[in-house]
Formats: C-alpha cells, sequence, structure tokens
C-alpha cells in the first residue's frame, strides 16, 4: 500500500495555479473561501481515485460536428484537436476520462442560461467526451469556437476557449481548465486567463497549430497537452 | 519535469457537457453496505444559493477499500461500486447523492481515519476546485480519534465537516451537508 503517506504529491510550482480570491473576475467575489486552506496528508482517500478502464462513462463522442453520423454538419470552421495527458514524469495516463465542452461557431452555448443574442446551431451541442490510448493520447473533431459577450465588466469578451475535464492518478490530482487558440486577441484581456500569475504557466493553456494534424481540404489541426499533478503508481496492467 | 496544468472556472455552462444525472446515485450497479444519502445546499458568501457548481464525491465502499488498485491492501473491493459520483446543484443551490456508508480507511499514521466522503466543489467563480471532507455525526467515537478532524482546534470550524443525520427518506439514513464558501460557517476547505 501508499504508506506511510504524507505530501505524496509534489506541491505546484508557485505561480502556476490561480487563486481564489481574484476581483477582476467578479463571479469570485463572493464565492472565494476567506480562511486559509488546511493541508491534509496524502492518504490513500486522496491518492486513488476514479478508474475508467472499462469505459463505463459510454462510448466516445468524438466528432462533434455532426449529431449523429448522417446528420447535417455543425457550422462553422472545423478543426482536429489532439493531445496527451501525462503525469508529472511525463509518463502517458492511459484510458483515462477526458470531457469537453464548448460554444459554437458564434459563441453560444447549448445552455439555456446562456441568453447571449448569437444564433443556436440546431446541428451542434458542443459537447463529447473520450478515452486517452496507451500513449496518453486524446483526440476529436469540433468547430472552432466563437468568442462571446460575458458581463464581467463593460464589454467585455471572452478569448475563444474550450472547457477539459481531467482525471489524473487519484483524487488529488483531478482538473477542469480551459484551452485556447493561438493569436487571439482576447487573450490578451481575458481575466480568468490573467488570474494565473505565472506567464509561461499562462501560455502552457494556448494550443498550437500543428500543420501535421491539419487534414488537406478539410480541417486545421491543433495539438495541446495536459499535465496532471501527481504519480500514477500503477503498474500498468492494472489498467 | 512537466509541471502540473493551470486550472481554469467551470464557468456557468458545463451542465451539457457533464451533467450525468445517474452518476449522483452511487448504489446503481448494486452495492453492497447500507444506502445513506446526502443532501445539503452550496452557499456563497452572502448566503445566497449558487445553482451552478458541480459536485463530485470519491469515497472508500462499506468495507473500507477503494476501487482503484492503487488501494494494494489483500481483498478485494466491492465490484459493484465504484466509490465515484457526480451531482449538480438545482436552481435552489441544492444537491443530492445516495451512497453506501464507507468504511473507515487508514490514515497517514498506519492507524484509521473514521469514515468519511471526499468532496470536490467546481462552480463559476471558482478558479480552481474546492475540497472538503463530508464526515458523519453519528459516528462520534471513530471522529473522536480522526487525524484530520483532530487537527482543526476550532470546534466551530470542525463542525462544518461533519454532516447532520435528520429524517429518514424511503427508510434510509439521511445527512445534511451545506457548503458555504465564503463567510458565516464557511466550509473548511483542504489543501490535497
Amino acid at each position: 500500500m501508499i504508506a506511510p503517506a504524507r505530501r505524496v504529491y509534489a506541491p505546484e510550482p508557485p505561480g502556476t495555479q490561480p487563486p481564489y480570491d481574484w476581483a477582476d473576475y467578479r463571479s469570485t467575489i463572493k464565492r472565494h473561501p476567506k480562511r486559509e486552506l488546511l493541508a491534509v496528508p496524502h492518504t490513500l482517500s486522496e491518492l486513488t481515485g476514479p478508474t475508467f478502464a472499462d469505459h463505463w462513462p459510454g462510448v466516445p463522442i468524438t466528432d462533434l460536428t455532426r449529431l449523429r453520423e448522417g446528420a447535417p454538419e455543425a457550422m462553422g470552421q472545423r478543426i482536429t484537436l489532439e493531445g496527451r495527458v501525462l503525469d508529472e514524469d511525463g509518463r502517458p495516463l492511459r484510458n483515462t476520462l477526458v470531457e469537453f465542452w464548448q460554444a459554437n461557431a458564434a459563441g453560444r452555448y447549448h445552455h439555456s442560461a446562456d441568453q447571449h443574442d448569437a444564433p443556436l446551431d440546431p446541428n451542434f451541442l458542443g459537447v463529447g467526451h473520450t478515452y486517452t490510448d496507451d500513449q496518453g493520447r486524446w483526440r476529436f473533431m469540433t468547430i472552432r469556437p466563437g468568442a462571446y459577450p460575458w458581463r464581467n465588466t463593460d464589454n467585455a469578451w471572452r478569448a475563444a476557449h474550450i472547457h477539459y475535464s481531467v482525471f489524473g492518478p487519484g483524487f488529488a490530482s483531478r482538473l477542469i481548465t480551459q484551452m485556447y487558440f493561438p493569436g487571439d486577441p482576447l487573450l490578451a484581456w481575458d481575466p480568468v486567463y490573467h488570474a494565473i500569475p505565472d506567464a509561461a504557466a499562462r501560455e502552457r493553456l494556448i494550443s498550437r497549430y500543428d500543420p501535421n494534424l491539419s487534414v488537406e481540404e478539410y480541417s486545421m489541426g491543433y495539438t495541446w497537452d495536459i499535465v496532471m499533478r501527481g504519480r500514477d503508481e500503477t503498474p500498468m496492467e492494472h489498467h | 519535469m512537466p509541471i502540473p496544468t493551470s486550472s481554469q472556472t467551470i464557468g456557468p455552462f458545463f451542465r451539457e457537457g457533464l451533467n450525468r444525472p445517474t452518476w449522483a446515485d452511487l448504489t446503481r450497479e448494486g452495492a453492497r453496505g447500507e444506502p445513506i444519502r446526502i443532501v445539503g445546499s452550496v452557499l456563497d458568501g452572502e448566503g445566497l444559493a449558487v445553482p451552478d457548481a458541480l459536485l463530485e464525491v470519491w469515497q472508500a465502499d462499506a468495507q473500507g477499500r477503494f476501487a482503484d488498485p492503487q488501494d494494494t491492501r489483500s481483498g478485494v473491493p466491492d465490484p459493484h461500486f465504484r466509490g465515484f459520483g457526480r451531482g449538480c446543484t438545482d436552481p435552489e443551490g441544492a444537491f443530492a447523492f445516495r451512497t453506501v456508508r464507507p468504511g473507515p480507511v487508514p490514515g497517514a499514521d498506519g492507524g484509521l481515519q473514521a469514515p468519511h466522503i471526499n468532496l470536490t466543489v467546481f462552480a463559476r467563480g471558482l478558479l480552481k476546485r474546492l475540497v472538503t471532507r463530508i464526515y458523519f455525526n453519528d459516528l462520534d467515537e471513530a471522529n473522536a480519534i480522526d487525524p484530520l478532524l483532530r487537527s482543526i482546534a476550532d470546534a466551530g470550524v470542525r463542525a462544518t465537516l461533519i454532516a447532520q443525520r435528520g429524517a429518514d427518506v424511503d427508510g434510509e439514513a439521511t445527512y445534511r451537508f451545506n457548503v458555504v464558501l465564503q463567510g458565516e460557517g464557511e466550509t473548511a476547505f483542504l489543501a490535497v
């Protein structure tokens, strides 16, 4: 067993994670804890976590450009996204669940609370999930999301992004984040992005255009790797 | 060495992407043990309901085993219990999980920790998740020797980690556990 466990996972390098209290993003003001967090030893409770080797959340949904095979295509610029999920040793995390969701090409989510006056696309839900392969690799095809206004301040627009939800080796490594696109002028103004103090850490959230991933006369390719906190101690044959 | 990817908020529009209503019932595959329910609300610093939070739970099975090969102790965890659940708050900020009462699990010092459920909270306005634990108010003896509860000197803060048993629902023990993000009664959140 993993014992005696203290702080088994290394602390995250300073400045690489956003604070809770970040008034530039107004929704944090009434939602950030004011008391210091309690550092707890890493026990089995923190070091174990859900496993997805049998793909129990269901068959992958990796083509967001159509609601089903043969259905009409969503509007917008087709993109292929690919990357790996790695642990802190750079080792691939296999068979882990990767979920993603996003706005449509016009910058509107298929969500009842999104009242942005932009067209909904009846052929686009913007929701999918997949599992990493033996190299920790995931891949899906979608439509490039549009930017959208969000009332954080007057005339504020979120940089175009795709949300990702990822599970690492244990409960202590759970991550939800956002992937951005290179060259987006809104990144300079986006307070969610700028909540991360370390510039290099911020920039690691920006995907990279990859001509090798582009499909000729069909779609543009972007790559982006996700690094999960901790180390997968599990022998691979158990996964 | 690769540096862990930075967190960003889940935002307000995650429901289509992440809500899986069946996942709030951890007993759905026929788990062994005593079925229990955890109900509660997520509240902000003004006491207002947080209607756009996502909660996830991770816990041991009824025997105190985790459904993860990294729990390498001898024996086999309940094959019908994944130990993982997910739920969203409703427009009134309320959430509910059905699960089985977890068994005790080993602590860092080799002793036992009191039965507990690990809880993650994501929400609009949280740039990274919050983590806490749900303990049970009818397990006084186990709680009294739990290393984490013992490490919290302030009784009021400690009490925020302890779910309170109320009236049974459909004959099942039901505990209330509110998550207060800020201010009076602020939940003890953990750096894991």
